[in-house]
């Protein structure tokens, strides 16, 4: 596993590296290379199409009426928009409510997250002590268990602990550091020169000091991957809070959609259902389009770990 | 209290070991609250029989025994799950490969591209599967419409037909293809442009480059998403619960939503457990399986083992 040795988030892999390669096949702009290129392109253009396809189908269907649905062949662009779909949204169903409870599970989770991992991952990063790496190894070996092997003794106890029905399942858990996260923080931690931390002793930091003053600076771009991370897989998580959540006023979005899709009003209007799905995934939509650096790092670290 | 394995006391290094276990604290007791000691009791629960209300009944290994030996719908569930993981992660290995390839081309614009095919990855849940039901829809569906744009016949009823359905939810899994791709991507970009040029110059061809110096270049990128795509995609949960409910008879009964009845709709708490301990050893089975091929295609740049 020589990536744990490895600095692995490099900052900026130089992007322009794959076209230095390409810079003398350009130059000769063979007949062969050029075809090639074309084909290329055609073929990402396609892709790209098929990808954004279902999006655009969802946004389209979502302004439609009840007639214009159900048309075929089907319309792209509705006739009128009818913005009616996106607030009956909030009414025909409390999906404010739903976005709420979604919300506040969410940040929790990812402040948990953000916390207790980012401790852990310096020690682990930083800190000598005997049995350290028997201890890290033992955390990389709980990633590779399904969560269906714990998931029936935990909800168990939160049953004793009469936490059914209530949030504390979703959110008490993200504060006892995921192995994850730890393993991707301690990571970037590793790629930080430790003449910064000695510099940091020199100046008369202690064990803490040195975590607030250097580690952490120099790290908010992995604790944004790793909170975004969090955020995301908290937002659209399913199975947890259908089994932990079931009455109505504490539902989160995808168990409001599950539910609201087998009852009578739900299953028998598309234009409504889809209105409800744009809105449960405009925020990991926004929040690629405005921290897409943070992924490409987060991918990079956690993909070429093999 | 004397402790032989920590280092001296009052020395630096003893209060850096005593700083580590201190900082550590929050993985330590996640551990044992949500790991070890969850697996304990699963493996005990997994031996009896148990609805939550009553006492729990020793079995022995009866569960086991019954789910191997007397539950059709046990090695239905383990069929279909099988089918859709060997039928997606091969075809979603392949084209995130290629993908990656094409992309690595000196593409006019390559990440607004890369960011396009990797859009669907960001988005996952209950409103992806909804999304998706709507695409599925045998008369008004998008899949249907473009299917009879092209060929002018109309498409199958994707869900609602046994056969089928497993290929719908494969075609689905397409769509996030992108995922896979941005990884192997980032690889590519780290391969070295002089092992391009070394080729150039003994005069091998575009084929022969791909064969002999890409493929092995990313094999670890490639080896690293087999293994996390066969353990995600052994544990596909929404699509089944929410799209289909595992039908048309059973067609689509996924092995984690076959455990979630057994568990939270029969609570047969037992039994669910060792469908669970039972899911890890097949996935422990084929993930080995995956490790121990990898020595013979998985090609590690550099002498140290990793």
């Amino acid at each position: 596993m020589t990536a744990l040795e490895r600095p692995a988030m490099r900052e900026r892999v130089p992007a322009n590296r794959a076209g230095a390669r390409q810079a003398p096949w350009l130059l000769r702009k063979s007949v062969q290379e050029r075809l090639w290129r074309g084909f290329a392109l055609v073929l990402i253009l396609v892709g790209g199409a098929a990808c954004l396809l279902p999006f655009l189908w969802m946004v389209s269907t979502s302004f439609k009426s009840q007639v214009e649905v159900y048309q075929f062949p089907p319309r792209w662009i509705p006739r009128h928009f009818l913005w009616r779909n996106y607030t009956a949204a909030f009414t025909i169903l409390p999906f404010g409510r739903f976005f709420l409870n979604s919300a506040i599970i969410a940040i929790s989770s990812m402040i948990g997250t953000v916390l207790s991992c980012s401790v852990v991952a310096y020690a682990f990063a930083r800190l000598r002590a005997p049995g350290r790496d028997a201890l890290f190894l033992v955390l990389l070996a709980t990633m590779m268990l399904p969560g269906q092997v714990t998931i029936i003794p935990v909800y168990i106890t939160f049953r004793y602990l009469g936490w059914i029905n209530t949030f504390k399942p979703l959110i008490v858990p993200s504060f006892f550091a995921g192995a994850f996260s730890v393993f991707l923080l301690r990571q970037f931690f590793m790629s930080i020169p430790a003449e910064m931390d000695d510099a940091a002793k020199i100046d008369g930091a202690g064990v803490l000091g040195t975590f607030f003053r250097i580690l952490v600076p120099m790290s908010k771009p992995a604790l944004a991957t790793v909170a975004i991370f969090s955020f995301m897989g908290d937002w659209s998580s399913f199975f947890g809070p259908l089994l932990y959540l079931n009455s109505k006023d504490k539902m989160t979005v995808p168990v409001a959609l599950s539910f609201f899709r087998n009852t009578q009003s739900g299953s028998g209007n598309m234009a409504y259902m889809m209105a409800v799905s744009v809105i449960a995934l405009l925020p990991p939509v926004l929040i690629f389009f405005f921290a897409q650096r943070y992924f490409i790092q987060g991918i990079v670290v956690t993909g070429l770990k093999g | 209290m004397h402790l032989a394995f920590l280092p001296k006391r009052g020395t630096m290094a003893r209060r850096e070991a005593y700083w580590f276990y201190g900082l550590i604290t929050p993985w330590t007791l996640g551990f044992l609250l949500f790991t070890a000691y969850p697996i304990i009791s699963s493996i005990l629960l997994s031996l009896m029989r148990w609805d939550l209300v009553h006492s729990p009944k020793p079995v022995g290994f009866s569960n086991y025994t019954q789910a191997l030996t007397r539950d059709p719908l046990f090695w239905q569930s383990l069929k279909v799950t099988a089918i859709y993981t060997f039928g997606s992660v091969p075809i979603r290995l392949a084209a995130g490969l290629a993908v990656a390839i094409l992309m690595n081309q000196k593409i006019p614009w390559m990440p607004f591209f890369r960011t396009i095919w990797y859009l669907p990855s960001v988005v996952s849940g209950v409103a992806v599967a909804i999304l998706w039901l709507w695409i599925f829809n045998p008369y008004f569906g998008l899949l249907n419409y473009l299917i009879w744009l092209i060929f002018r016949v109309q498409g199958p009823f994707w869900l609602a037909k046994e056969e089928l359905v497993l290929p719908a939810f494969i075609i689905m899994s397409l769509w996030s293809v992108g995922g896979g791709m941005v990884i192997v991507l980032a690889a590519l970009q780290g391969v070295p442009t002089e092992l391009y040029e070394a080729a150039e110059i003994d005069g091998a061809a575009r084929w022969s480059k791909f064969l002999h110096i890409t493929i092995p270049m990313v094999s670890p990128v490639i080896f690293f998403n087999l293994v996390t795509g066969i353990i995600d995609t052994f544990q596909v949960f929404t699509a089944g619960y929410v799209m289909t409910s595992g039908g048309p008879n059973n067609a689509s009964l996924f092995y984690v939503l076959y455990l979630y009845r057994n568990a939270w709709q029969y609570l047969a708490m037992g039994y669910a457990s060792a469908l669970a301990w039972i899911l890890f050893v097949v996935i422990m089975f084929f993930t080995v399986l995956v490790l121990r091929s990898s020595s013979l295609w998985v090609h590690y740049e550099g002498v140290r083992a990793r």
